[in-house]
Order: structure tokens, then sequence, then C-alpha cells
């Protein structure tokens, strides 16, 4: 019974495909819509292609390295606002400032100072994803026992120990859902300014397949981008559910 | 101290950018901004760009709206199709939407199409969700109550569950709306002719920086309104849904 709803779910996603290959090949005008058939034989063939693979490669180097820059600063950031109630006041209103601004509107500049290759991209997907850790950082300070923290400070813990031994595991949980944030964030600003540079990377190819008409090409690297972004996403949905709930282990 | 804060980050820009510490391509004084930006409102050429942005956003959340008030309730109405389509649609939001930009620019050119597309596409999920949520959370015990009494359908419709789903379908409208107005910069950014993304980028690439912060300004003031707005909208409906339950 349980397992009727995910049966159910993919005969759907594969009559979708069916009619979607059906559709495109009784009326679909080739230069714009390209079948599932065609396009899983184009897929197949960019693999093959050492100057696509690399700039996936990339795409995907430039994901994680935004990912990890965005972690670490935003826990940079988050700690002292949320440990001192002064550098909370003076920055915190900035901060949310800051996060309300679109940023998309900022992505021609970051290409100003970062240049066409991979910096821009780095740098565009870690101010995607750092807002994500300071908030569910900051979220987590504040809902933390107080009375664990006077019980520390009591039993004659030093400021050091305090963060170490008992601010930073209680705050692990919520550092794994900000960190599952983080990353679709980080993917979707990485993305943009992949696609915003049409010159080199990723938007290279999508140009170049738009502009020849060439859409089963086209489907193919958006679908590889994709499974890129979906395998990203489980990992960390996997580490959230897997690391994350280390104070609900048995036996406590 | 927050007013002395922001302060002292535009007056540090302000120096910075006018003693040439900060390029001044890249980060160009507080006080051109400020002149561009009121140059911009003056001359009134900055309301044809937002005009355009506005009327895609409106189109695209209509379209989501629809599609996703509609689906989310039909979906609800079976368990079965709950389980079957929730995490379908979830797991289609987590994909980025921003990757179908392409396909959209292909299929519906370079003007405001192609953004009205993206912006509904990614508006869709979260109202979809949300009104699925809203609308299998209605408590079994009203439902069976107004049946009892003798409700029609449709009375049961307009009485009891909609006032009851209404809180969260609404947050669910807010979040559309706002990640519709988000993929639509994002979509005018990339490739347009028109809107206010459109012109943030003539702006950086003419390297005119004091106008493009005056759009990048018009651009966060309207995200702010829009935020403002619509959490009021959404503060006011939950507390006209609870009132119409209670």
């Amino acid at each position: 019974m349980s397992r009727r709803p995910g049966l159910i779910r993919l005969a759907l996603v594969a009559l979708f495909v069916i009619a979607w290959e059906f559709l495109a090949r009784r009326f679909g005008n080739p230069l714009f819509i390209a079948p599932p058939s065609a396009t899983a034989v184009a897929t197949i063939a960019m693999l093959h292609d050492p100057a696509l693979v690399r700039a996936l490669l990339e795409a995907l180097r430039e994901i994680v390295t935004a990912f990890a820059i965005s972690v670490v600063v935003g826990l940079c950031i988050a700690l002292p606002l949320g440990l001192n109630a002064f550098w909370r006041g003076a920055f915190l209103p900035l901060v949310l400032g800051l996060y309300a601004l679109p940023q998309v509107t900022l992505l021609p500049l970051f290409v100003r100072v970062f240049g066409l290759g991979p910096p821009t991209k780095i740098a565009f997907g870690a101010t995607h994803g750092v807002f994500a850790v300071i908030l569910a950082v900051l979220a987590a300070i504040r809902a933390m026992d107080p009375v664990l923290l006077r019980a520390a400070t009591s039993l004659g813990a030093s400021r050091r120990q305090l963060i170490f031994n008992v601010v930073l595991p209680s705050l692990v949980p919520s550092l794994f859902t900000g960190m599952r944030l983080a990353m679709s964030g980080v993917l979707l600003g990485v993305l943009l300014a992949e696609l915003y540079v049409s010159t080199t990377g990723i938007g290279y190819f999508t140009q170049a397949f738009a502009n020849a008409f060439a859409p089963a090409k086209l489907f193919g690297v958006i679908l590889l981008l994709a499974a890129i972004a979906i395998t990203l996403n489980e990992l960390m949905r996997v580490a959230e559910r897997r690391l994350g709930r280390w104070r609900e282990e048995p036996g406590r | 101290m927050q007013i002395v804060c922001v302060a002292a980050v535009l007056v540090a820009w302000q120096i910075g950018s006018t003693t040439g510490w900060l390029n001044p391509l890249i980060l160009p004084p507080v006080s051109a901004v400020a002149a561009a930006l009121g140059t911009l409102l003056q001359t009134g050429t900055v309301w044809a760009d937002v005009a355009v942005t506005l009327f895609e956003l409106i189109v695209a959340f209509a379209l989501a709206a629809a599609a996703g008030l509609l689906a989310g309730f039909l979906i609800s109405r079976s368990t079965l199709a709950v389980r079957v389509f929730d995490p379908l649609i979830a797991g289609l939001y987590a994909v980025p939407t921003i990757l179908l930009f392409p396909l959209y620019l292909l299929f519906f050119g370079i003007g405001s199409p192609s953004k009205i597309a993206l912006g509904a596409t990614l508006a869709f999920f979260p109202i979809a969700l949300s009104t699925i949520a809203g609308f299998t959370q209605v408590s079994r015990i009203y439902i069976a109550a107004a049946r009892s009494m003798g409700a029609s359908p449709l009375q049961l419709f307009r009485y009891v569950l909609v006032p009851d789903a209404f809180p969260v379908v609404i947050a669910g409208l807010r979040m559309g709306l706002v990640l519709g107005f988000l993929a639509i910069l994002g979509g005018e950014t990339l490739t347009s002719n028109a809107g206010l993304g459109h012109q943030i980028v003539t702006m950086a690439e003419s390297l005119e920086p004091a106008k493009m912060f005056a759009y990048i300004t018009v651009a966060f003031a309207l995200a702010i309104a829009l935020n403002v707005l619509t959490s009021w909208v959404e503060t006011r409906g939950q507390t006209h849904g609870r009132e119409q339950t209670a």
C-alpha cells in the first residue's frame, strides 16, 4: 500500500516522457523542441565532448567552493553577532538589509570586480548561500537554552570552552538546516552567473546551442545541470537527516 | 545605533570613492548615485521600466496563482493524489528553475513572455504546495459537522474549507509573489530588452555606475515595498481567516 503512490508517480513521469516523445515527433518544430530520445542521444554524445565536460566540472567546483565559503564566512559572521549584543545591534540591520536586496541586480557589478571566470561565479554563489547560514545560526543561538550557558559558566568554563563545548555543539542541527538552504542558494547564484557570462563556461554552451537551434543539446545541458543540482540537494538532505540529529540519538 | 552604523557605511563609501580608495567605476560616490536617482525620478524615465517589470510580475503571478490554486485544490481532494503529487511537486521545486530560462528564451523570445514564463514557473510551486497543505489540514471534525448540519458542497467550500485553509494558502501566495519578482529580475538581467534588470545591465555595460546604482536602488525599493505590502496582506488575511473559523 505504501508503495502505491510511488508507483503511480513513476507511471505519471513515464507517461509524461512518452507524451513528450509523441507530441514532439508529431507536432514539434525540430528547431525548438527535441523528443526525449534525441535528447538522450545528444546528452550521451555530449559526455564525450571534453570542452563541455570541463565546463560542467568547473561549475561543480565553483558550487562546492562557493558552498564551503558561505558556510565558513556565515559562521564567522553569525557567531559574533549571535554572542555579542553590541555587534548584533550594530550589524544585524545591515545584514538583514543586504539580505532584502535582490542580489541578481548586483550580478553585473560582480562581473566588473571579479572578471568573467570562476571567481565571479564563486563569489556570486557564496553571497547567495551565506545568508541562509547566518540566519539559521542566529536563530539557533537565540533559541539556545540559557540554563546550559549559565551551568557551564558557573562550573567555571572559560569563554573558549563555552563556545567550543556548549555553543557549537548545540548549533549543529540548525547549522545543517542552514547548510541545506545555503546549497540551494549557492546553486542559484552559480547557475545565474554561469548563464549570465556567455563567453565561457556553461553559459557559452547554452547560448551556442540556442543560437544554433540545437534543442536536443540544449535540453541535454539543462538535464545534466539539473542532475548535478538534484544530487547535491539530496546529499544535503541526507546529511541534515543523518548528521544533524545527534541529540535525538537513542540511549539518551 | 543601527542608523549610526548604516550612516557610517554610507560615509565611508562616499569618502572612499571620492578619494579614490574605492574604484569609482565600481562604487561611485553616494552623492553621485543620489543625483542620478534624482534625475531618473524627475525625468520619469524610470517608470517605463518599472512598468515593464511590474507588468511581467502581475501576469506571471496571475498565471501561477490560477494554476497553483486550482491544481493544489484538486490534488488536496484525494489522499492518494496528495501522496502522489506532493513529493513530485516538492521535488521539482528543488531543481533550480533558472535552468529553464535558456529554453524559455528559445520558445518565447527575448521579450516579456520569457520572463513571465520563468516567474510563473517559480511562483507556481510554493502556491501549489501551500494550497495542498492548507486544504489537507482542515479539521475533519469541521467538515463532518458542516455536512451533518446539511451544508451543500458549495457551502462547505465557502464557509469551512476556504476560511480554514486561507492562512496557509496566503503564505504560499506571498512566497510566490516574492519569488516571481526575483525570477523576473533575474531573467531581465540575463537576457532581455526592457525592464529594471535590463537597465541595470545596460548601465553597467556602458560604464554608468551611478545610474546603475540608481536603478538598483529602485529595484531594492520595489522589493521592500512588495515585502511590506504582502506581509500586511498576509497578517490581515491570517487574522481574518481565524476570525471566520473561530
